[in-house]
């Protein structure tokens, strides 16, 4: 019997040129790429008229799978790279996809500026709380105590927060759940898409290759429980004591506040002081005049 | 547009050639000489249509201007030494990705955070080799206030034709400095090409020594850009030998193998010289003052000036002072250029350094007494 080619549904938006990924088995990255094509097509957003942008990192790897324009740039300046591509291009929906070593260690200074501004990027940040791409080193959101390649006795580092620093820095559009709620993350990244403004999809996902073997979860499945069995809702973290939360997933949207948008400001400036649209300008470099 | 006199510092020389040059993206962060012009283009572009953007640090300046040139606009940034030295990484990435881009560094004392006030060239070398790896820029040194107008232009230019950052390396004086400049009434610019949309569109496949027309983004081309090792496709190949030294190979070759034909050399006296004083940017002013001198006292000097130092022009250097027995060269470092000269004209004539730094520029009366030592 010949056998039956049944492609993905979202295989069509996929440089299937470049399979298999080099992601490792139980990684999250597909569930998170499964839950951006999925918002992509729940939100009014049009998949052609998307640009995605990403750092250094295991997640930073994804938009090189998907086919559309993708700038693969250096280490934790995907957010610089993408406040550029915007400004220049408002037109264009731009995506960025980092990781939490990219976006809070290195390019810890980006978030915090590219949030403060309200520029209209959505930001997928996939933290895995080590970094993977290096082999299993300490992230800025590493829990204390956790196990990772450079912290062979348990991290002794106090973890970041990435959403309540994202919202803190002036993000408009913040919310965090993990890779074992695909619906709650899917729906999150279409209001982050339609959100005009600075958003960020803060994703908790699994690396049981060096966080699961490091800290004794070793296997996808019992990721995925220790996800279930820690998440909590905003809600229920209200009225609970700081050690109640330790170890805690606290998930929900952070913010959904809009302001004015930042390339909205620039643009007020050239209305204002020019006689000529910036959209007459985009592309300029290939005008001859 | 009508030819215009101006009198202008060559900070704002600058920011003019730039939007002269089609240029309608700044990203930037304040450093001192170079900040003016920031402020200038902060003015200037919301009335072009164009973009300022002050950004948090010049990593994230070079980062924005490479995103804004892929979205399809001509993008410059300004910096000085400290910044240039957080560039670095940045700058790399838009030699592996065929990014042009134009960075303005006005020279300062260094290393360091040294002299913000004073002039100094000694960022000649970093200009080539400040990021990690085997690649190669263009650089140019203007010396005078209209020279940072014209050469900012050219860069601009250069950046397109080349896919490459182009660094304009000027310095403190030349950017503070007032001198009248005319703004011709024509200005040659050289457009982007959009490459053609054809099945299996390979964006990297540009023969040796080349490069190909560059893509936008938002334009269906569905690219992939990169800084790891690709291949034509724009695709990581990390593991392949020969993708790697094919890739890396040729971002060298296109630059070096038209280090002769782009060569921006000014020249006087050459004829009958057998003593030549090479310069690039400030000191060329000096320079040119001291070999007039020289030769009111009947001796045979002869004058080169450089307008592009990198590529470094080879073949033409040695042509140019085939009939020299020796050369001086003042630069404002304990001697950098002055390897490479050393290096190319060296077996054929004695090259001297006239070494100066601190902040103060060659009087030409050092220089002509370097010439009279022999």
């Amino acid at each position: 019997m010949q056998k039956q080619e049944h492609p993905h549904k979202f295989m069509k938006y996929l440089r299937s040129e470049r399979l298999p990924h080099i992601f490792c088995p139980g990684c999250g990255n597909g569930i998170v790429m499964n839950t951006i094509f999925n918002a992509i097509e729940m939100s009014d957003k049009d998949f052609d008229n998307i640009s995605m942008v990403s750092g250094i990192g295991c997640s930073s790897r994804i938009p090189g799978y998907v086919k559309c324009d993708s700038l693969h740039t250096t280490h934790g300046r995907a957010l610089a790279f993408a406040t550029g591509l915007k400004i220049a291009n408002s037109q264009q929906d731009v995506i960025v996809v980092t990781g939490d070593g990219d976006a809070t260690s290195i390019g810890g200074n980006h978030l915090i500026h590219a949030a403060r501004r309200n520029i209209d990027l959505t930001v997928i940040c996939v933290n895995n709380d080590i970094y993977g791409m290096t082999g299993g080193q300490i992230s800025p959101t590493s829990p204390e105590g956790s196990y990772a390649t450079t912290a062979p006795y348990g991290s002794t580092d106090k973890p970041f927060n990435i959403s309540e620093v994202a919202k803190a820095a002036g993000a408009t559009y913040v919310a965090k759940y993990t890779t074992a709620q695909p619906v709650q993350v899917s729906m999150a990244i279409k209001d982050g898409l339609q959100n005009k403004g600075f958003s960020l999809i803060e994703v908790i996902s699994a690396c049981p290759t060096y966080y699961g073997r490091k800290n004794k979860i070793k296997t996808p499945t019992d990721m995925m429980n220790w996800f279930k069995q820690n998440t909590i809702t905003l809600q229920q973290a209200e009225n609970m004591s700081d050690e109640e939360l330790v170890g805690k997933i606290v998930t929900g949207v952070y913010i959904n506040k809009p302001r004015k948008e930042f390339v909205e400001s620039l643009d007020d400036l050239i209305d204002k002081y020019s006689d000529i649209k910036s959209e007459e300008n985009i592309k300029k470099a290939y005008m001859s005049d | 547009m009508e030819e215009k006199e101006l009198f202008v510092q060559g900070n704002e020389a600058c920011a003019l050639g730039a939007i002269s040059a089609g240029c309608r993206f700044f990203a930037g962060y304040p450093i001192t000489p170079s900040t003016e012009i920031a402020e200038i283009m902060s003015k200037k572009l919301p009335t072009v249509g164009g973009h300022f953007v002050q950004m948090e640090d010049e990593i994230s300046a070079v980062g924005a201007i490479i995103g804004a040139s892929w979205a399809g606009q001509k993008v410059v940034t300004a910096t000085s030494g400290p910044g240039v030295s957080l560039m670095q990484e940045n700058i790399g990435y838009a030699a592996i990705t065929e990014t042009p881009i134009v960075v303005i560094n006005m020279q300062r004392g260094s290393p360091s955070t040294g002299q913000p006030t004073r002039s100094a060239q000694a960022d000649m070398m970093q200009a080539r080799w400040g990021s990690h790896g085997d690649y190669e820029i263009i650089a140019l040194a203007p010396s005078s206030v209209q020279e940072c107008f014209d050469y900012t232009i050219k860069a601009f230019n250069l950046a397109e034709q080349y896919r490459v950052p182009v660094l304009v390396m000027a310095d403190e004086i030349v950017g503070h400095m007032r001198e009248k400049i005319t703004i011709p009434s024509e200005i040659e610019v050289v457009p982007r090409t959009m490459p053609e949309k054809v099945d299996n569109y390979l964006p990297f496949d540009a023969d040796d020594n080349s490069t190909t027309p560059m893509p936008a983004f938002a334009e269906g081309f569905n690219v992939h850009i990169t800084g790891l090792t690709h291949d034509e496709r724009g695709y990581p190949s990390t593991d392949d030998p020969d993708v790697h030294t094919k890739l890396v190979t040729r971002l060298c070759n296109k630059i070096l193998s038209k280090r002769n034909e782009m060569a921006l050399i000014e020249t006087e006296f050459l004829d009958d010289a057998d003593t030549i004083v090479i310069s690039y940017g400030i000191p060329s002013r000096s320079a040119l003052t001291a070999v007039k001198q020289a030769r009111e006292k009947g001796l045979k000097v002869g004058y080169i000036k450089l307008g592009i130092v990198w590529p470094f022009p080879e073949e033409k250097l040695l042509e140019l002072t085939a009939n020299a027995s020796r050369i001086i060269i003042p630069e404002l470092n304990l001697g950098q250029i002055y390897l490479e000269v050393d290096r190319v004209l060296g077996k054929h004539a004695k090259v001297e350094l006239i070494s100066k730094i601190g902040g103060a520029l060659h009087t030409p009366d050092e220089i002509l007494s370097k010439i009279l030592e022999e």
